[in-house]
């Protein structure tokens, strides 16, 4: 556990150590910072019901656009870096385990991607007390986001490091979790009107569809399904992950 | 296991990769306590052979004991047992010396005090103390080259694992790593590599040359130059004419050959090969004293590691057309 805990802080740092780390968190403001404006804009011009939280991760363009850009950067670094300046021969010749070295790496991005996003709702309640609406907030609907931002950052912060693992180049590997990112974002994508309905491949397609699961994770609604969802699919890239540390001691 | 198993033990390793074959059925074994040199020229498989001792990769056949414990079925046991510094010497740049020390313990599984100690310890031992508080990335190489060092010797290794620690020093900073090296063989059987010979003279008591994937020879030092130098020629400069020499050495039967040239002054510069190997010395210096001529050089050329080193790798070079 000690042995853990030293690497995951050993990720943390170089997040935080390098320009990398701020870099993200500038990235997350900024974006977020446009839906902000455009959030406001909606608040301005007609009376809504709608929690903010659904209007700003459910329908908005933002969240996804945050997601997508911030998790490969976050996770590039991960198994690329170490193993293009030499470092990952130093580390794989300690007593660690390869299972200890995937997870602690894959802790250490989810508690970064985790942090970006804090002063983003920090902002957020702040908002809800200048507009002086409560309503605007519910704590239901929060705790839901949250959620969400966490089931969905999970499933691609994996398949970063997955894509890390693959190469020692951090382009390279930005490049490919981007292409994975994009894809399933995309392939989640609807023509307007079209939820719910549609033939058997549709509504398969509907439960796999990220953006329609963080709607719900946006009202406030915890789709269990969902949950199963990302977390096979946590699982299944950080098995993968574990193939590739574990390939280097094939025959 | 027991401590009489020797440090390592290699037996018919072979390392394929895919067209090409870097390490071919080499054996060999170290004693505890050794100093060993690692000796050959760049792409000779002296990294490879390391990274497979280090368990970071497996061997395609053969197989390697590291003070008994097979690499390859018990990678942990020998992981614990080893301190290596991988080849360039990769460090977290962006990690201060104490921090980084103190992050390598708790990985090689030293707990939370035991790790403050031993890197106090090693901070001491190698000279660090003055830039323990200094990020890794800001030092000069000579410094970076004794994190690397500290490091391999943080957890106490029985065995410590070198792989060219000198290399792209200064002469001064050469020196220092070497005086280390030295030290720690007091303590630690040490394996380095290098293709610098000098360094295996002075640091080493024993010597593998691995060319092309296989060991050359393999033995101590000083029985190495000693079973080379048997056709050590003799060079005397002596005060006297080309003739006179030429007269008093031509018919000796201790003599192969020799040749005379003109030296600085009234000097003349003789080179004799012996025959059967005999030590001419005592003979040129009996001849000067009795013709009374001025002597003022006399040496038996030994073979240096580098002239062995040379005939060996060029040999196989040969053979291999």
């Amino acid at each position: 556990m000690g042995v853990f805990l030293a690497l995951v802080r050993r990720e943390l740092g170089i997040a935080f150590n390098a320009l990398t780390g701020y870099v993200v968190v500038a990235i997350t403001l900024l974006l977020a910072g446009f839906g902000l404006t455009g959030l406001l804009d909606t608040l301005n011009s007609d009376r809504t019901d709608a929690p903010i939280t659904e209007m700003f991760f459910g329908d908005g363009l933002v969240f996804w656009l945050i997601v997508i850009v911030i998790t490969p950067v976050i996770t590039m670094r991960s198994f690329a870096s170490e193993k293009s300046q030499g470092t990952y021969e130093a580390l794989m010749t300690t007593p660690v385990g390869d299972w200890q070295v995937v997870l602690a790496k894959y802790t250490g991005a989810v508690l970064f991607y985790l942090a970006s996003w804090v002063p983003m709702l920090c902002v957020l309640v702040g908002l809800r007390q200048v507009a002086g609406v409560p309503e605007l907030l519910d704590p239901r609907a929060m705790a839901g986001a949250l959620l969400g931002i966490g089931c969905i950052g999970s499933t691609y912060l994996a398949a970063g490091i997955f894509a890390s693992s693959l190469t020692r180049s951090q382009i390279i590997a930005a490049m490919t979790s981007l292409l994975i990112g994009v894809g399933v974002w995309a392939s989640s994508l609807r023509p307007a009107g079209s939820d719910g309905s549609g033939d058997t491949v549709g509504r398969v397609l509907d439960h796999l569809s990220v953006t329609l699961q963080m709607k719900d994770f946006a009202r406030g609604v915890i789709d269990g399904r969902a949950l199963v969802f990302h977390l096979s699919f946590t699982l299944l890239f950080l098995f993968l992950t574990h193939r590739v540390v574990e390939m280097r001691r094939w025959k | 296991m027991s401590d009489e198993s020797p440090m390592i033990e290699v037996r018919d390793l072979t390392k394929r990769y895919p067209g090409r074959t870097a390490v071919d059925g080499i054996s060999f074994t170290v004693g505890r306590g050794e100093v060993v040199g690692f000796l050959g020229p760049n792409g000779a498989g002296k990294s490879t052979t390391m990274r497979i001792l280090s368990s970071f990769m497996p061997a395609t056949s053969g197989t390697v004991r590291i003070a008994g414990f097979d690499v390859f079925h018990e990678p942990d046991e020998v992981r614990r047992r080893i301190g290596y510094m991988p080849e360039n010497n990769p460090l977290h740049t962006d990690m201060r010396v104490r921090d980084y020390l103190k992050f390598r313990a708790r990985l090689k599984g030293l707990g939370f005090n035991r790790s403050r100690e031993r890197v106090d310890r090693v901070v001491e031992q190698c000279g660090l103390r003055d830039v323990q508080k200094r990020i890794i990335g800001q030092l000069s190489k000579g410094y970076r080259q004794r994190v690397g060092l500290a490091d391999a010797l943080v957890h106490e290794p029985d065995l410590i694992i070198l792989d060219e620690p000198t290399i792209g020093l200064d002469p001064h900073q050469i020196r220092s790593v070497r005086a280390l090296i030295k030290d720690l063989g007091k303590r630690h059987t040490v394996l380095i590599s290098t293709h610098i010979l000098s360094e295996v003279e002075m640091t080493c008591s024993r010597v593998l040359i691995l060319n092309q994937g296989q060991i050359l020879a393999a033995d101590r030092v000083e029985d190495l130059e000693s079973r080379f130098s048997q056709d050590g020629r003799v060079v005397a400069e002596l005060c006297a004419t080309a003739d006179a020499v030429r007269d008093a050495f031509r018919d000796l039967p201790e003599v192969e050959s020799f040749d005379i040239s003109a030296a600085a002054g009234d000097h003349v510069r003789l080179s004799l090969s012996p025959r059967n190997g005999t030590d001419l010395r005592p003979l040129v210096f009996e001849t000067a004293r009795q013709n009374g001529w001025a002597l003022r050089e006399l040496t038996r050329s030994r073979h240096s590691l580098e002239d062995i080193f040379i005939h060996l790798t060029r040999r196989q070079k040969g053979e291999g057309r």
